[in-house]
């Protein structure tokens, strides 16, 4: 058994030394994300130097690689002491969360080297080139080619969804290297974004602004070293990096938050004037159904503590807190009547201008990570038993 | 499934196996066929008594084992699961108002029979169609060192087993100030018990109450004051019956996703369908879900905390809503032969019904949540 106790007061005395008190952050803040790639000033670079320094951003990834060569246990540890300061974590990014452990898995020793301690130091930002105009929830029809041009590959086609795109350094990209095969015909490549043959154009969704993007290649270049996994066997390597995408997709985010509907309705309804009897029974049946998620991921949090099963309740969050985020921004829309359908303007309170753009940001979270109707294609198989209709895969 | 101690996973395994071994849903269909007022096999309620399942949330020193509400709901989701009838949730219910609000002497003279199952007791509290406590117009009236009973009650749940119940009466006030519960013999002097045919088969009756003389020993609790007592009683019993509804609506699904992978059109399994695919998934969300709130429910029943109330009506709402659900697409995916009394859909479907109409349906508990919520 490791000693716990000796590393919290290590990790106590450490941050305690090098976390400048001004980043402390209000605990009843929404976190700042600071993708990797970011250029912070002041206190804020000092800290995200010294957590680079330390390894700590990427606390369980191995020291060989930059990271911080802890345990899962010290991780936790870890963790717990920097959120009793306020402390968050300065290197965040795609390249933490879905693509370093993808590669730490995949990649070879020389592409572990190459790009793992720049994603520890939090100098280089990464997207993720899967989603193609015809190749949504169908992923493995992608058709963005990669073709063999000697000394390395030269990839064409347009990828979609890429998050970020504009602002990042690199895309780690599904690409078709076979086109007589679908799942099998898949790589996974790494394509540098600072070039002449990669553009990207921000995309507008209904709710105004937003980090999405379209990404197009043009005889765009690949080095011969930057196929991860072999050639053919990108499928696999996709898959996974999605596990880890989706476990990032916790219940909870995508439930809407703010405050609850009757305290808004509180607010807004006389009781007498919107046929309060059918939106009170509406609101309550939103109410309840959020309790229920909420009593879900306890039960499965303390079902995962006390190491049974995995817990079938896991299948079921996205397609939950999804469907309560959604009916939560229909009814604050509802309850505001007129005032919540402000665009812009003096006219509203940044409340209700916010409303309006949750309510149609929110309409994503059933389609991006696995469609609502793909959560049901993956329960009927895994859990249920039942046949794919689709095929394998 | 809930995070259990040892005794209550021996507990859950020994209810699943003796209702999987002795009481499948067939031998609730021979309780049907029989038609007998009871509408359960004595028998098997001796069987389950013998194994302690009366006496579940009695303390020992009265003859139970309490093992509290979690226990109990455990061993109503596996009853529930093979519809088995059995007068255990009406008799703990019952067993639950003397513990809250009994004197010792009343809890000396009934606990002890009911946690062995020798008398069956029932809560007489509901006047009218719907489920609603506080409108009591059954009273009682001081007569001597007693009181004379007169009113009636509908919808008494295994009003015809039950030797005692335990009934609401107005002592004075309005509304739920006023209430007094008494604890009144089956066989006392102007009594008398309709059996109610249900169309789910299970044992109930409507009662009438005329000049019932009843000695002081028979308030249980304060004069007027029995309100708090008899919702903590009522919220034990609707958790308990959300734990067997929790079985029901598990089999149905289960039931229905076998013949979803067996019945063949078309050249395939009809579970090869999507439409199908997706609202079996959808029910398997809600069942993931509704069991989440059950078990909170009886969780913090054991543990005595304040947010009980809110915690059962979430409960009771969910899991009706979820078991109204699953027990129409039983009949639907099933097709015609779901339709057909020889297979067992159609009593998961009439089970359902009775089971979210008793202790407050749907509507009722989700209004109820509301006010709690302050809205």
């Amino acid at each position: 058994m490791e000693d716990l106790d000796a590393f919290r007061a290590e990790a106590r005395a450490w941050l305690g030394a090098n976390f400048p008190a001004s980043l402390a952050a209000d605990p009843d803040a929404t976190p700042e994300i600071i993708p990797g790639g970011e250029k912070p000033a002041g206190d804020a670079l000092l800290w995200k130097q010294r957590m680079a320094a330390k390894g700590w951003g990427a606390p369980t990834w191995p020291a060989a690689y930059g990271g911080g060569g802890l345990s899962a246990a010290a991780a936790r540890v870890l963790a717990e002491e920097m959120a009793a300061i306020g402390a968050g974590n300065p290197v965040q990014g795609m390249g933490t969360s879905m693509f370093g452990p993808t590669l730490l898995e995949y990649g070879t020793e020389d592409q572990k080297r190459r790009h793992i301690p720049a994603i520890v130091r939090g100098e280089v930002r990464w997207c993720q080139g899967y989603s193609e105009p015809g190749a949504g929830s169908d992923l493995a029809a992608l058709t963005t080619r990669c073709e063999d041009a000697g000394d390395h590959w030269k990839i064409n086609g347009q990828k979609i969804w890429t998050s970020g795109a504009q602002y990042s350094d690199w895309c780690f990209c599904l690409v078709r290297t076979d086109t007589k095969k679908k799942h099998e015909g898949i790589s996974f490549v790494l394509i540098d974004m600072h070039q002449p043959g990669v553009e990207t154009r921000p995309i507008r969704l209904i709710a105004g602004s937003s980090p999405f993007c379209e990404t197009f290649f043009t005889d765009a270049r690949v080095e011969k070293n930057d196929m991860v996994g072999p050639l053919n066997g990108g499928w696999a390597i996709g898959k996974r990096l999605l596990q880890h995408e989706r476990s990032g997709q916790g219940g909870g985010r995508l439930m809407g938050a703010g405050k609850p509907l009757p305290a808004i309705a509180e607010a807004y309804a006389a009781a007498d004037d919107l046929g309060a009897d059918d939106l009170r029974t509406r609101i309550v049946g939103q109410s309840i159904d959020a309790r229920a998620h909420g009593l879900t991921m306890r039960r499965a949090a303390a079902e995962a503590k006390a190491n049974l099963n995995p817990s079938a309740a896991t299948s079921v969050m996205k397609n939950s807190g999804t469907k309560i985020g959604q009916d939560k921004a229909e009814l604050t829309l509802e309850i505001m009547g007129a005032q919540g359908l402000g665009w812009a303007g003096e006219a509203y309170t940044e409340e209700e201008r916010a409303a309006v753009r949750a309510w149609l940001s929110g309409k994503a979270t059933t389609i991006f990570g696995g469609s609502a109707e793909i959560q049901n294609n993956i329960i009927s198989k895994r859990i249920l038993g039942l046949p794919d209709p689709l095929g394998a895969h | 499934m809930a995070v259990l101690s040892e005794e209550q996973s021996l507990l859950r395994d020994a209810a699943r196996t003796w209702t999987q071994e002795k009481s499948p849903v067939s031998a609730f269909r021979k309780v049907r066929n029989a038609a007998e007022p009871l509408a359960y096999d004595p028998t098997a309620f001796a069987e389950m008594a013998q194994m302690g399942w009366a006496g579940v949330i009695i303390p020992e020193e009265f003859g139970g084992s309490d093992f509290g509400w979690l226990s109990l709901g455990l061993i109503l989701e596996e009853t529930g699961r093979t519809l088995t009838a059995s007068p255990i949730l009406a008799s703990a219910a019952a067993a639950s108002a003397i513990l809250l609000g009994g004197s010792a002497a009343q809890k000396e003279a009934w606990l002890p029979r009911i946690a062995s199952g020798e008398v069956v007791g029932a809560l007489a509290v509901d006047e009218g169609p719907h489920h609603s406590p506080d409108k009591v117009a059954a009273a009682a009236k001081k007569s001597g060192a007693g009181w004379t009973l007169d009113g009636a009650k509908t919808f008494v749940l295994e009003g015809m087993a039950a030797g005692v119940f335990v009934v609401s009466a107005r002592t004075s006030g309005e509304g739920a100030d006023g209430i007094s519960l008494f604890l009144v013999p089956a066989d006392a002097k102007g009594v008398k018990r309709q059996a109610l045919k249900l169309a789910d088969s299970r044992g109930a009756a409507n009662l009438t109450f005329e000049g019932v003389a009843l000695g002081a020993e028979a308030l249980l609790g304060e004069e007027g004051k029995a309100w708090p007592v008899l919702e903590k009683t009522l919220d034990r019993a609707r958790a308990a019956l959300a734990a067997e509804m929790l079985g029901s609506a598990v089999q149905a699904f289960e039931t229905t996703l076998d013949y979803l992978k067996t019945r063949v059109q078309f050249g395939q399994v009809i579970g090869s369908f999507q439409a199908l695919q997706h609202r079996a998934a959808k029910m398997f969300t809600d069942l993931e879900l509704s069991r989440s709130c059950v078990e909170a429910a009886l969780t913090a029943i054991d543990n005595d905390t304040a947010d009980v109330p809110e915690l059962v009506s979430l409960a009771k709402a969910k899991m009706g809503d979820t078991l109204h659900l699953v027990s129409n697409e039983m009949v639907q995916m099933h097709g015609g032969i779901g339709m057909t009394d020889e297979h067992d859909a159609g009593l998961y479907l009439k089970r359902a019904r009775a089971q979210e109409t008793a202790f407050g349906g749907q509507a009722w508990h989700r209004d109820r949540y509301a006010r709690l919520q302050g809205f």
